[in-house]
């Protein structure tokens, strides 16, 4: 497989891994209304992700012939969705880093700025879906409150991975990206009466592990049900 | 004999010259109380099946073999929920509400479309799903564009539009997977081998066994028969399974001259009852998994309706 070294290749697989598993929700969602936006987040995530990983080789075989240590995606994407709640707050973390990182490059002259230009409207959409959610679990009922604070907490750990610089893109100013990330996500956190985790911001032996190829468990199981069926019929087209 | 009222009598006159006109009924028109709950009964079922529908798909989106094909699926398991929400709107004109509607999908006490409680199993039931599902759905649909009631007949005009693209799109996928390897056509052949007579059953009853028919048809609700609509659609897939490279699983298929149709073999009705019985393959797992959906989401919709009532905002 030709895989060209770029920055693309771990962002281009964080869009296809949190697509996927936004794609799971599929006929599951609490409300009509959040069957189409879930999809529509997860659709939006795909066309990044196929745009992203065709500037690093070909999409198909990135997607479904790599094997779980090559995926430079970060560990919060891969992880399971959990109840509505763990959604939400996964999406305000990644779509809130996204949109910051996006903007960055949609303003530099990278091969990815046409991208990122294109995609942070799309991103601008999610982080608000993700903080208007935020707020209506945070400030709704005592059960809802407990759940996304419950949720915020659990996945705390997996965002000081966010800012470890991303190969290809070390120049990016990493350290002010992770401050600005921190104030939207407090201000967020405040208006919906919610408290700032407190804990680590990643776990005690891989310091950004996903973009190194470490995941956690479940990504295997998700790469597995992914890749089977392309895997079971080598050099068909689809 | 019962006594009407005679400005009953007046507006029932101008429902029916309404009706004989080919002009549209709309939400604030006086109208019979059975137009209305045939209304509600079809058009309820017709937004449950978008629904429900979208479980046989949604189990392939995490398995679709190429990023193409798995936005195309997404896409389409997207529009259906937006089906569904058109088709509870045009039910709600009509004075009832969406979470009373899902309530009766729920326990039962309303229906949705017998195809959707067939499993899929391979990849190729998508496309099977696409060219035959939703190709009998069309052309059960296109009439209703022109249903007397209002609401409804503009809802269809919005889906048959997107309803017809996703049939080329199963269509392609079958085609794709007919002219691919040896591996991938036998799967296509199988898909639509267990697709086909699940598909006719979709029209309904045969017209001397259907029992809302009638007045339906008299209402111009519905404008034609449960048969000549299954007709139409065994003449139109006849040339499209020759085009694939696959064969249609009636032996009886032959061409009659004299009616210019194809002929077909007899209908399993046993196995159609049974389905609507709640017999079939997946009933208990396709109402199961969305009644699970809307517990597990109670505490949701809960908290967004505590957050506006808080804040003074409508919950939708």
């Amino acid at each position: 497989m030709n895989v060209t070294a770029t920055p693309a290749l771990p962002l281009g697989d964080d869009a296809l891994i949190l697509s996927h598993r936004l794609g799971e929700w599929a006929g599951r969602a609490p409300v009509l209304e959040e069957e189409v936006a879930l999809a529509n987040i997860a659709l939006d995530l795909l066309g990044q992700a196929r745009v992203l990983l065709s500037l690093a080789g070909d999409e198909d075989e990135l997607a479904f012939l790599r094997e779980e240590r090559q995926f430079r995606n970060l560990q919060l994407v891969e992880q399971p969705n959990g109840d509505f709640a763990h959604t939400i707050a996964r999406q305000l973390y990644f779509s809130t880093y996204q949109e910051l990182l996006f903007e960055h490059l949609a303003a530099g002259e990278s091969e990815l700025a046409p991208l990122a230009a294109k995609a942070v409207k799309e991103v601008a959409y999610h982080r608000d879906h993700a903080h208007q959610w935020t707020l209506r679990l945070g400030d709704g009922t005592d059960e809802s409150h407990a759940r996304m604070q419950h949720a915020l907490d659990a996945l705390w750990r997996f965002t000081g991975e966010l800012f470890e610089p991303v190969e290809g893109l070390e120049a990016a100013p990493w350290p002010t990206l992770h401050d600005t990330w921190t104030t939207r996500i407090t201000s967020t956190l405040e208006q919906a009466t919610l408290t700032v985790p407190e804990g680590p911001q990643r776990g005690g032996w891989a310091a950004g592990a996903g973009r190194q190829g470490l995941h956690t468990e479940p990504f295997g199981r998700l790469l597995a049900e992914m890749q089977h069926l392309h895997r079971s019929h080598p050099g068909a087209t689809w | 004999m019962t006594t009407i009222a005679p400005e009953e009598t007046a507006y029932e006159a101008v429902f029916d010259a309404t009706v004989a006109a080919d002009e549209r009924i709309e939400p604030r028109d006086w109208m019979p109380d059975a137009y209305r709950s045939t209304l509600v009964r079809q058009i309820a079922q017709h937004a449950h099946s978008e629904i429900i529908g979208m479980q046989p798909e949604a189990n392939w989106i995490t398995r679709a073999p190429s990023l193409r094909r798995k936005a195309i699926l997404m896409a389409k398991v997207q529009d259906e929920a937006g089906h569904g929400l058109y088709l509870y709107s045009a039910a709600e004109t009509l004075g009832t509400g969406r979470d009373e509607l899902l309530d009766r999908l729920h326990s039962g006490r309303q229906k949705y479309s017998s195809i959707f409680n067939y499993p899929t199993l391979t990849w190729a039931d998508v496309g099977a799903i696409g060219w035959l599902v939703d190709g009998a759905a069309i052309t059960n649909q296109v009439p209703l564009c022109r249903c007397s009631y209002g609401p409804y007949a503009r809802a269809m005009v919005r889906i048959c539009k997107e309803e017809s693209f996703h049939q080329r799109q199963g269509y392609e996928l079958l085609l794709t997977l007919s002219r691919g390897t040896e591996a991938q056509h036998a799967m296509a052949q199988d898909a639509v081998n267990r697709w086909w007579w699940p598909s006719l059953m979709m029209f309904g009853p045969p017209d001397d066994e259907s029992a809302h028919s009638a007045q339906s048809m008299a209402w111009k609700i519905k404008r034609h028969s449960n048969d000549d609509l299954r007709q139409r659609f065994v003449d139109i897939c006849v040339p499209q399974a020759e085009a694939l490279g696959l064969t249609l699983p009636d032996p009886d298929l032959t061409w009659n001259d004299e009616r210019g149709h194809w002929d077909f073999g007899p209908i399993d009705w046993t196995e159609f009852r049974e389905v609507l019985k709640g017999n079939g393959p997946c009933n208990e797992e396709r109402i199961g998994r969305r009644r699970q959906a809307h517990e597990e989401g109670a505490w949701v919709r809960e908290a967004a309706a505590a957050h506006a009532a808080k804040h003074g905002k409508a919950t939708r």
